[in-house]
């Protein structure tokens, strides 16, 4: 009867033992603006300093005491665990103020929860990042990774598709990317002004730059649903099965241990068996209306 | 055999089964209260039969019995003065372990930013009288939902090891009753303290009980009581065999998840959506639905916050609220939903069904949707032509 | 002409055209060089040419009174680059800038109407790779309007 914990619970962190409903205190350490309506924080605990272990693609729960709390994606480097990492998008009240903290404030951390990306997999694999707008804050941590080890991994390649110039994350770190002669990066955005001299077109137009083994690449996806939709039929089109791609869903969530059920697509909760699924897991829900 | 929970695994040896007289009774009563706990049973209340707190057997509903169909309930008379002559009302045990309200968290504002208040007010201890197999397997598949998951929950845990359960099999099953379908009932399996059945004849009125755990043994140990003979063996099983043959619905259950899987655009939906209003009462009575909302609020000062969890259902238009609007905007997305999770994904979550025939979705559905003919239906009708071609769902991991 | 035949016939655009065919195209086609930042063809011009993208980034870009120019898409080597030869009134639907420097295979728009009259083997061979080419730039174009980075109001 006992519901099998196969491949996906080994890409778990450590489980606290904690009451994972009460929030752990934090502080904002750094912040800083990636664009008008984006924010990166680095928080760091509050008393004694300890190691903030998790899995890249995993997300904690933050909580602005009195205002509600929010699931965000982890986008900091695995090999830097004494803080956590978020990039937050300022587009509901709770965001709104969290992106209204300032260095020093006090907030509530829940996690981290989740299913991240498969990274014991893609060892030895080819890797194919394909990320839109936000969906490229929870593959930050992938790359972080995949650089510090580079050796572990064949060819990379990171398609980044975001909505213009503008609205550009991670800049110095993106520029340092393309300049590795070992990453292949190819960013592209929906419109721009003529001063703009990279790509314009939407990201799945990426996927036909990259020269792709079907038989030993992984591809990571994440972004707006819509997107990850298309991304998928592309990668399929030049070959690649639903088995080596993951996708990173998202459903509104409200306790994030899979307990009360919101967050619920078809056969998972997106908080416990996601948000990293493979494709394949979910062939007969996804691209279906209303699921 | 469920794993963890606080209940000690039955005797692998069938204890052996005792009598317990109607006039013995008020014994259990007080072998309860004595040990702390507060009985909670069955009453009649505004024209129903509720689940309640019960100050002594005299709350008990004696010689009622229930009438069921679909959005149709009402109590009745019986001939003789059965205490347990009915199936299940509109109230579940699940009040008493996932709390329509309850405080998950509080919190305090401070110079340096914030901090917990504790308040330790450990849950009452109660023993629950009459609980029907349907119901218990409900529990234990709450219990699979909340200990056994990788996140347990600290409230439902502390208040499952104060429950004392006296589970009873049925002999009088409701009209729109499927256990038997569900191979939940109607003899209780397990995960008791102690488990009866009722027999009431012309000149006796007495109860054949077995013990599940030590802690019911002990209790037991205070009723007058007296090892059953094989005639009275004999009248509560037949009791119970009979019921399994009267259920009011039935449920053909194999393959149900692979069958629905390859149904998700089936016009079937539309036909119930047409009929059903998303009220969310089949979620408010169903004794595993589970889902609530956890909401922060703040008192009028700002200075003292609070974690809530209060009952939700995917009903809501709001349940699936993210990005500006929500995912299941219709009645037709929000209905398949529910079923799918009580007979499709709950497998693939939990590695059971959701739903345990107990009916109450079908009698207190005020548009009468009966689950049993909605899966009748989709089981009758081919897939549609595109869902027929599709890839075979890849087995639930 | 040989080294542009081969050209072709190694194009994945071209792939699978008779290799008759594939000589007339090669007869058609000249190589071009832009600058950076000089324009292909504007909006309007008449549609004497497509373009096989041979090095360097070609971006389409709409002007409306009022507005800076917007970049709706830019096209790279192995691209190719204009399909409104085919329909009339065969006129340029967008400006189209090098952004750097660009050498691409020029193709006579007017001598290919032409032929594809005539020969309409070759009209439809060519007709079934632009419906694609069409097709594949309709559904990205469909995607851009979806603005799925936006946030809704």
């Amino acid at each position: 009867m006992a519901r099998a914990l196969k491949g996906p619970s080994a890409r778990r962190a450590a489980v606290s033992l904690r009451d994972p409903m009460a929030p752990r205190l934090f502080r904002v350490r750094r912040l800083r603006w990636e664009t008008a309506d984006v924010a990166t924080f680095d928080l760091e605990p509050s008393g004694r300093p300890h190691p903030c272990g998790f899995a890249p693609g995993q997300f904690n729960m933050l909580y602005v005491f009195g205002v509600g709390e929010v699931p965000i994606s982890i986008s900091g480097d695995p090999g830097a665990p004494m803080q956590f990492v978020h990039t937050v998008h300022q587009v509901s009240v709770v965001t709104s103020a969290l992106c209204r903290l300032s260095r020093g404030t006090t907030l509530g951390v829940r996690g981290p929860f989740g299913v991240g990306w498969p990274m014991a997999e893609a060892q030895g694999q080819d890797l194919v990042l394909v990320a839109g707008g936000i969906g490229l804050a929870p593959l930050r941590s992938v790359l972080c990774e995949l650089v510090r080890h580079r050796e572990r991994y064949g060819r990379i390649a990171l398609l980044y598709g975001t909505r213009s110039p503008e609205d550009l994350l991670y800049r110095q770190e993106l520029e340092r990317w393309r300049g590795r002669v070992d990453l292949e990066v190819h960013v592209t955005v929906d419109r721009a002004a003529p001063e703009w001299r990279g790509h314009v077109g939407v990201v799945t137009t990426l996927v036909r730059r990259v020269a792709m083994d079907p038989a030993k690449t992984l591809a990571m996806v994440c972004g707006p649903e819509v997107m990850m939709r298309f991304a998928l039929q592309e990668l399929q089109k030049h070959g690649l099965p639903p088995g080596r791609i993951f996708l990173s869903m998202e459903r509104n969530m409200h306790c994030g241990i899979g307990l009360c059920g919101h967050c619920q697509y078809g056969p998972i909760f997106v908080c416990r068996d996601g948000p990293v699924v493979r494709a394949d897991r979910l062939a007969a829900w996804f691209g279906k209306r209303e699921v | 055999m469920r794993k963890g929970g606080p209940m000690d695994p039955s005797p692998s040896t069938p204890s052996p089964l005792v009598t317990i007289e109607r006039r013995d009774i008020p014994a259990l009563f007080q072998a309860l209260t004595a040990r702390g706990y507060q009985v909670v049973g069955p009453t009649v209340r505004d024209g129903a039969i509720v689940y309640d707190r019960l100050a002594g057997p005299d709350d008990l509903p004696a010689g009622w019995t229930e009438v069921q169909d679909a959005a149709q309930y009402r109590l009745a008379r019986r001939r003789d003065q059965a205490l347990f002559g009915y199936a299940v009302g509109p109230r579940s045990w699940k009040s008493l372990l996932l709390p329509p309200e309850s405080c998950l968290w509080r919190g305090r504002r401070t110079t340096a930013g914030f901090e917990p208040i504790k308040e330790l007010t450990p849950p009452p201890r109660c023993a629950l009288l009459g609980v029907r197999p349907c119901d218990l397997k409900a529990l234990e598949i709450l219990d699979t939902v909340f200990l056994n998951g990788p996140f347990a929950d600290h409230g439902y845990a502390q208040r499952r090891e104060r429950l004392f359960i006296v589970a009873v099999h049925c002999t009088q099953p409701g009209g729109t009753c499927f256990c038997a379908s569900m191979g939940t009932g109607p003899h209780a399996a397990g995960g008791y303290d102690l488990a009866w059945t009722e027999v009431v004849g012309p000149s006796r009125h007495y109860f054949v009980a077995e013990i599940g755990t030590a802690r019911g043994a002990a209790v037991l140990r205070e009723v007058p009581s007296a090892p059953a003979t094989a005639v009275e063996r004999e009248a509560a099983a037949c009791r119970v065999t009979d019921a399994a043959a009267k259920m009011g619905r039935t449920v053909e259950t194999a393959n149900l998840p692979a069958l629905l899987d390859r149904r998700l655009e089936h016009p079937r939906w539309d036909d119930v959506a047409a009929r059903c209003l998303a009220c969310g009462n089949c979620t408010s009575v169903c004794p595993t639905c589970f889902c609530a909302a956890v909401t922060d609020v703040t008192d009028l000062t700002g200075g003292r916050a609070e974690r809530r969890r209060t009952w939700d259902s995917c009903f809501t238009l709001g349940f699936s609220y993210i990005h500006g609007g929500s995912v299941r905007v219709s009645a037709k997305a929000r209905y398949r939903q529910w079923l799918l999770h009580k007979f499709d994904t709950w497998q693939a979550q939990f590695g059971t069904f959701g739903c345990v025939g107990c009916g109450r979705c079908i009698t207190w559905c005020p548009a009468g949707i009966d689950v049993t003919e909605e899966l009748r239906a989709l089981r009758a009708a081919p897939p549609t032509p595109p869902e027929m071609t599709q890839e075979a769902p890849h087995a639930h991991p | 002409m040989h080294t542009l035949e081969t050209f072709l016939a190694q194009h994945p655009f071209f792939a699978g055209m008779a290799p008759h065919q594939l000589q007339w195209l090669a007869a058609c086609a000249s190589n071009v060089r832009f600058e950076a930042g000089t324009y292909l063809f504007h909006e309007g011009d008449a549609a004497n040419h497509f373009y096989a993208i041979r090095q360097g980034q070609v971006a389409l870009e709409i002007v409306a009174p009022g507005f800076e120019p917007i970049t709706i898409e830019t096209l790279e080597q192995g691209d190719i680059l204009g399909w409104s030869w085919l329909v009339p009134p065969y006129t340029k639907q967008f400006d189209a800038r090098a952004v750097d420097h660009v050498v691409a295979l020029a193709f006579d728009a007017a001598c290919f109407r032409a032929k594809c009259e005539q020969d309409p083997a070759l009209g439809y061979e060519l007709l079934k790779r632009f419906a694609r080419l069409i097709g594949q730039r309709l559904q990205a174009t469909r995607l851009q309007l979806l603005d799925v980075y936006g946030t809704r109001p």
